[in-house]
């Protein structure tokens, strides 16, 4: 993984909930340190002077309790130990509620070359979007090759083979009004360890499709804004190959066949190509299926019980009654 | 499998007509074919992928063959890289 830096975190687009309004008023100079751990620390300690097991791996966020304190060190005239806790090569310190820390307090940070940002949130709210911010850009990720869609609100993502036809299948699924998230270059983060998030590797080269024949065509130009999506839950994996004559293909369903990816299992199909079998229609079936399944709705499952019950009963003891 | 190191040597980088020579020289040949960057691995079959690989000038990859015929495979994209895909 790249380094990850303060300089990144500033740059970072976040949004509505994730928005951590952040800037830097002092420290530029130290904007290349590197952030390793996703946890925050609160300095109380180690600005009382106690430095023994002193996180300072992590990020410092001085919250209204910090600010007092270090605003009376300042008054009382004892900057040393302020002094002592720049010593620490922490990746930064953080002010919330807008509050502006002491002249002499942004004079150790320039001295330190360590960078002092400002937010408008809260404390505890800085905390859990931070934490989940972080968690996100700490998160396994891989990237793998296939075209992800959202069909009926179910995050699917078609694999197979270069040139059998994924593009194509989700080209039609867009037509039929579904959502394309990204075509070829699939970047998926496991998110809290039992969730995967797929989006499309690059944000300004996304959502455009490669057709063989055509070339590159731009989804969002060609079917308006109601035809993409940045991101999406993976939820069904939809293998696409030839078929093939000697390979026994699922004609019940009724077992759950699932892939692992970076450690979470995704229910999974195989769909065998032929000329004449209409895959996009195969894959609307399969999604719809999935949402039924989280319902707790199983077709084959329930319809295999069906016939055990069928056969139990006098009826098919003696049909010709009917 | 056999990997090979090479570096972006045209000015411009790997934009979309030196992808499309790469997808069109590694449909010639039956192996998978893929590019490692830092730790991405893309398929080389894929026009949008390489392009998002974003490689400009002086990129380094590592070209990862597998198959019966990786190593012409490797080599030919091998030799791609170094005439600029007939550029400059």
């Amino acid at each position: 993984m790249k380094k990850f830096t303060i300089l990144d975190l500033l740059d970072l687009d976040l949004r509505e909930n994730d928005a951590l309004f952040l800037k830097c008023i002092a420290g530029r100079g130290g904007l290349g340190r590197e952030i390793t751990v996703a946890y925050l620390d609160r300095p109380g300690l180690a600005l009382a002077g106690y430095f023994d097991n002193f996180a300072y791996q992590r990020i410092q966020v001085f919250g209204r309790g910090e600010y007092a304190y270090i605003k009376k060190l300042i008054e009382e005239g004892k900057p040393e130990i302020i002094e002592k806790f720049f010593s620490f090569h922490f990746p930064c310190c953080i002010f919330p509620y807008g509050a502006v820390p002491e002249e002499k307090f942004i004079e150790i940070a320039e001295k330190a070359k360590c960078p002092v940002l400002q937010t408008e949130l809260s404390s505890p709210e800085l905390s859990q979007r931070m934490i989940r911010v972080i968690e996100r850009i700490f998160a396994p990720q891989q990237v793998l090759h296939g075209v992800f869609v959202e069909v009926y609100g179910i995050g699917v993502l078609i694999k197979g083979k270069s040139g059998v036809g994924k593009s194509e299948a989700a080209l039609e699924l867009i037509e039929r009004g579904h959502r394309l998230i990204a075509d070829d270059l699939v970047e998926i983060k496991s998110v809290a360890g039992n969730h995967l998030e797929g989006k499309g590797g690059n944000a300004f080269l996304a959502h455009h499709m490669e057709i063989r024949g055509l070339g590159i065509i731009n989804i969002t130009h060609l079917y308006g804004v109601a035809a993409i999506r940045d991101t999406k839950q993976v939820q069904l994996i939809v293998n696409l190959e030839e078929w093939d004559s000697n390979k026994n293909y699922d004609r019940i369903g009724a077992e759950d066949k699932t892939e692992e990816i970076l450690g979470v299992h995704i229910p999974s199909l195989v769909i065998p190509i032929k000329p004449g079998r209409n895959i996009p229609i195969i894959i609307e079936t399969a999604a719809a299926n999935e949402r039924l399944k989280k319902m707790g709705y199983y077709s084959a499952r329930e319809f295999s019980q069906n016939v055990v019950k069928w056969l139990e009963t006098d009826s098919a003891a003696s049909p010709e009654d009917f | 499998m056999i990997e090979k190191n090479v570096v972006v040597k045209n000015r411009a980088g790997i934009h979309a007509r030196p992808a499309a020579s790469i997808v069109k020289t590694a449909n010639q040949f039956n192996s998978d074919l893929k590019f490692r960057k830092d730790n991405d691995e893309i398929n080389a079959k894929s026009i949008m992928g390489i392009i998002t690989l974003a490689a400009g000038f002086k990129t380094e990859l590592i070209i990862v063959a597998e198959g019966e015929d990786e190593e012409a495979a490797a080599n030919a994209i091998f030799d791609l890289f170094e005439n600029k895909f007939e550029e400059d």
